[in-house]
């Protein structure tokens, strides 16, 4: 049997926050493992709680009980081996596309040369290429996304986190940008955490979707997806998988 | 000819739109019969929205006109009604109050208006939200208080610029399937624009497809299924994919 190897460990993971002096509970005692590059989709309603959980993994907030393990070893707080892309882009509109790039291994301290040319591998990975120089400000909403994907891969980070990150494009670019993010993960394979509230993106990129439940966010249901890549859309096996997640989905109205 | 026209609720002629160098819509013709669903798609940046300002008379179009009921329109005179994409209800208003302001802009009498929201609460089934103010709903509820606030209007032509843009499949046909009940009930002409391909099979009786800029209309896709649309079946799946063929560009 080929034993998947296990990098990230969570191990029943409970988060809460204190609302109007209520105690709301936003995660509720997740535990998964994650393999090594595989790409996985936590998929969930609006508001469950999936943010949160990809929050904890990076290190941007402390789980009220339960522990991370990557290879083994017990996390706490941020880790460089660790990399994260926002929604809502959180790019610094002062600087290039290849400031934004080369911003992390700038501030670890990685001299010029060498960051220069691992920020330029990234850059033409996303097929930024001919847009160094450019701003934020000069790119469509798919190319500033793309810049986010090229810094967090220019950290050389083993996990990487994906906050929704084509929450806001239109269903078309966002099509073009779920092509591009398969593209990049087969040509530079890492192990992807990617959140989404998307049912047909979970299921056109996960290996594995675990599928949330309603706020607080439990592990509802795991599912395999052994469709080859590409996947097609429209394919009468993609669409069945799409509605068996879709029927188990909860709605949130 | 003069037979034709009189079964045309809209119809638009030779509708070209410059701004400055910049061609956006090159002569675009096309009609709407009375009670009819239409989704327009096209490529990303193709001038859709353009597009669609023009028809509400936000934009004064370079050639060509806008006609209802063979008139020219005019918002003083039409009812146009708008759903944007994202939710756009009065802050300030409650449910009820967000649907009675256009009623009473047009200075219907109370009772009609009475009877409309009533109407229009009791289709959707937001009794329970009837007092509650906008930022108390979710994005999806708020939306259909503005889509509710459309049909309350009984317009004569709703556009709908892609009301339902970020939500998720699951929580998408639930709304589609609302919008289309409140069509069929309330038999309004509805334009409906959209990126989303698998979105103009489900509700389309017609589809247009535009061009890239300048935009014109490529195709009109009839869509004859019956309803509710069965996504997975065979002769839906064709339609998507032959609309798709035409716009893809990714």
């Amino acid at each position: 049997m080929d034993e998947k190897k296990i990098r990230l460990k969570l191990e029943n993971i409970s988060q809460s926050f204190v609302v109007n002096n209520e105690v709301q509970d936003a995660v509720s005692d997740v535990s998964l493992e994650v393999y090594d590059n595989e790409f996985l989709v936590l998929l969930g309603p609006g508001h469950c709680g999936k943010s949160v959980l990809l929050n904890i993994i990076g290190g941007l907030e402390k789980p009220v009980s339960g522990n991370l393990y990557l290879d083994g070893e017990k996390l706490s707080g941020s880790d460089t081996r660790i990399s994260m892309v926002f929604q809502r882009l959180a790019l610094m509109p002062w600087k290039t596309v290849m400031g934004n790039v080369e911003f992390g291994p700038q501030i670890a301290g990685i001299d010029k040369a060498t960051r220069r040319k691992n920020a330029q591998k990234y850059i033409d990975l996303v097929g930024l290429t001919g847009f160094e120089k450019s701003y934020p400000n000069q790119l469509s909403g798919g190319m500033k996304q793309r810049v986010g994907i090229a810094r967090a891969y220019a950290t050389n980070p083993e996990i990487l986190l994906m906050d929704e990150p084509f929450g806001q494009l239109d269903a078309q670019t966002r099509y073009a940008m779920e092509e591009e993010i398969q593209r990049i993960w087969q040509q530079e394979k890492r192990t992807i955490i990617f959140v989404t509230n998307n049912i047909e993106e979970a299921v056109y990129l996960g290996d594995r979707i675990i599928l949330l439940s309603e706020c607080p966010a439990t592990v509802k249901q795991i599912y395999d997806v052994n469709l080859p890549r590409p996947r097609n859309t429209i394919d009468p096996e993609f669409l069945r998988i799409r509605k068996e997640v879709s029927e188990n989905t909860d709605l949130a109205l | 000819m003069s037979e034709t026209k009189q079964e045309f609720k809209v119809e638009v002629k030779n509708l070209t739109k410059y701004f400055g160098d910049l061609h956006v819509l090159n002569d675009i013709s096309f009609n709407i019969k009375k009670g009819e669903f239409v989704c327009v798609v096209g490529p990303t940046g193709c001038g859709k929205t353009t597009f669609l300002n023009l028809l509400t008379r936000i934009y004064t179009p370079t050639k060509g006109d806008l006609y209802i009921d063979g008139e020219p329109a005019d918002p003083k005179k039409h009812n146009l009604a708008f759903v944007f994409q994202e939710p756009s209800s009065v802050p300030w208003l409650t449910v009820e109050q967000n649907l009675r302001f256009g009623l009473e802009i047009k200075k219907l009498d109370k009772k009609e208006i009475d009877e409309r929201v009533n109407n229009i609460i009791s289709l959707l089934g937001l009794e329970k939200f009837r007092d509650s103010y906008p930022h108390q709903l979710s994005v999806s509820t708020a939306q259909r208080i503005i889509i509710g606030r459309a049909f309350a209007m009984n317009p004569d032509l709703l556009l709908m610029d892609e009301p339902y843009g970020q939500m998720d499949v699951k929580l998408r046909f639930y709304l589609e399937d609302e919008v289309i009940r409140l069509w069929k009930k309330l038999g309004s002409t509805v334009v409906f624009i959209t990126h989303n391909i698998e979105e103009a099979v489900y509700l389309a009786e017609r589809i247009l497809i535009l061009t890239n800029k300048p935009a014109t209309i490529k195709e009109e896709v009839i869509v004859d299924l019956p309803r509710p649309r069965d996504v997975v079946s065979p002769e839906f799946v064709e339609i998507r994919k032959h609309v798709t063929d035409q716009i893809k560009w990714w």
